[in-house]
């Protein structure tokens, strides 16, 4: 649905979006993660035809952004950044108005505003000015708005920026429902929500893609991949460390905590170790008392960092 | 999709925005007032011991548009560009040009609104005397069109910025151009230094020459066009900005 080829946008002389190329198609949900200034709002934008790009394409089902933008803006809801929506009306007012402007009319419009509202949870606000609404019902009032007609692509820049944890849910939940159907492309800065909405996420730094890929293969990145989280009682951390370094599988080992006779250690494997790591390391310590022996998934978080901050992350893991 | 159609729901949306506002209210108000008290008072209606509208009302409108149209064009896209909603207005499936006019119109139909407003004066005149009502139609028309110039250059001036006091003062000095470059004591200055040629350049430009035929009740198509296409031109370098502004 949506097609993104080498685009590019500079302002001024800094290159804010460099050469960036994706897809999403149908029923995926990609996630856009990457600091702030990134480039992430400006793809967006690019991809809703609010701004005109510097190079390279966009085209939504199938209709190039500039050379056709009416029928392609027809497919797109979009929320931008910061959920602008028009003050001086009501919910209601702002809704149909959304609504008439994509083209619906009489009762379409109605059935699509009632569903838009039940939706995002809207009819305790619905006749209020949308001035005087907290920064959760506005942000659900914009979003309301992009989903109003229906639209088979979704572009959603931060959506659960400033919603409370109960509304963060609904909001994931409602991406993750509408994903199955649509195209969807939303940006974020949480990470647990890519785990919890993405079936797919691209990592932007610079204005470039520094990783694209599932949740999963992304956490495969990780150090973490792999690693061996293993506690025991009754031994001396050299001991445990100098043990586990005798297993051909590991790489290294860090002490994680010691006190009271316990000793946390984790040991990280070498390349192709695929899992095996936690057996071999679990016969290396058959001698003492395990307490805890924990295979990690990688993380996300360290990922991230890694990727967009690739010299302070080195330090820190020291 | 008409074209029209997407216009007339920004127009509906604009319009609106007028009235949940104070905005409206005090515009007309004030308006009102102001026509009153000039006719009346300062304008010597009674003195006149004519059955006119020209010079006691008429020719005060100049002057009242120069403070209050670019209040009321003011906003028009400062306040969208500051609250962000331009982000949604261009990215729904209409075209910049829809959205200008549709916004455009919707501010002109509301001077239109104060404008009709202002309908008790010739009742009074016509209650009072026989007065040319022909003459009094045109020299409507013209206000009408002459605020319409004005607000068209308050949309350039409020697409330029995001703040509304920066684009109202802007275009206040811009309409006090045009309304300086046509009025008798700057002509006079002009005149004395300037080739006749270029003194009559100048006040081409100028809405005073261009109002002036209305009030006489005469409508020649040169100043209905001159109008028409400073709007034109106006809302057509609205559309220039607002693209620069995306192109960054």
């Amino acid at each position: 649905m949506i097609k993104v080829q080498n685009l590019a946008k500079v302002f001024g002389t800094k290159r804010a979006v460099d050469d960036v190329s994706f897809s999403v198609s149908r029923g995926e949900v990609l996630g856009f993660l990457g600091p702030n200034g990134a480039g992430k709002s400006t793809t967006m934008r690019m991809i809703t035809g609010f701004l005109p790009p510097s190079g390279g394409t966009v085209a939504v089902g199938g209709f190039d952004i500039v050379e056709q933008p009416i029928a392609a803006r027809r497919l797109i809801g979009y929320l931008p950044e910061n959920a602008p929506a028009y003050t001086d009306m009501t919910v209601l007012g702002f809704l149909n108005f959304a609504a008439e402007i994509r083209g619906l009319r009489g009762d379409a419009r109605k059935t699509a505003v009632s569903r838009a509202v039940e939706l995002c949870f809207l009819e305790a606000v619905l006749h209020q000015s949308v001035e005087t609404l907290s920064k959760g019902y506005r942000h659900r009032t914009c979003f309301a708005q992009s989903i109003i007609h229906d639209p088979d692509v979704l572009v959603l820049d931060e959506p659960t920026d400033g919603l409370d944890p109960n509304q963060k849910h609904e909001v994931r939940q409602l991406i993750r429902r509408m994903g199955e159907k649509k195209a969807i492309i939303f940006s974020t800065h949480i990470l647990e929500e890519v785990d919890a909405v993405c079936s797919r996420a691209i990592i932007i730094d610079r204005g470039k893609i520094v990783a694209n890929g599932t949740p999963q293969e992304l956490r495969q990145k990780s150090e973490w991949a792999g690693a061996v989280t293993l506690r025991v009682r009754g031994a001396a951390s050299s001991a445990v460390t100098s043990k586990l370094y005798q297993v051909p599988l590991v790489k290294k080992v860090t002490v994680v905590d010691e006190k009271d006779g316990h000793v946390t250690v984790r040991a990280f494997p070498k390349n192709g170790a695929n899992g095996a790591l936690a057996q071999a390391v679990g016969e290396a310590a058959h001698e003492w008392q395990i307490e805890q022996l924990q295979a990690e998934e990688g993380r996300l978080d360290e990922v991230f960092r890694s990727i967009t901050m690739p010299d302070t992350v080195k330090e820190t893991a020291k | 999709m008409n074209p029209w159609r997407n216009i007339w729901t920004i127009t509906k949306r604009e319009l609106g925005a007028y009235f949940t506002s104070p905005i409206a209210y005090v515009f007309i108000v004030i308006f009102l007032l102001l026509c009153g008290f000039f006719t009346f008072f300062v304008g010597g209606f009674f003195e006149r011991q004519e059955a006119s509208l020209v010079r006691p009302f008429f020719d005060w409108h100049p002057w009242f548009y120069l403070f209050l149209v670019p209040a009321v064009g003011m906003r028009l896209w400062a306040e969208e560009r500051r609250v962000g909603t331009i982000e949604l207005l261009l990215t729904m499936p209409i075209t910049a040009w829809q959205a200008i006019v549709g916004k455009f119109l919707a501010s002109w139909l509301f001077l239109g609104l104060a404008l009709v407003l202002t309908f008790p004066v010739v009742i009074t005149v016509n209650y009072l005397g026989h007065p040319d009502n022909g003459v009094i139609l045109t020299a409507y028309v013209g206000s009408w069109l002459m605020a319409g110039a004005y607000l068209a250059i308050s949309c350039i001036t409020s697409a330029l910025t995001r703040s509304q006091v920066v684009s109202f003062i802007i275009s206040l000095v811009v309409c006090l151009f045009l309304i300086l470059a046509g009025f008798p004591p700057v002509i006079n200055v002009l005149e004395q230094f300037a080739a006749p040629r270029l003194v009559d350049l100048v006040t081409s430009f100028s809405v005073m020459t261009h109002f002036e035929g209305f009030q006489k009740g005469v409508l020649d198509s040169r100043d209905v066009l001159f109008f028409l296409s400073v709007i034109g031109f106006s809302l057509f370098t609205t559309s220039v900005i607002l693209r620069t502004h995306r192109a960054g």
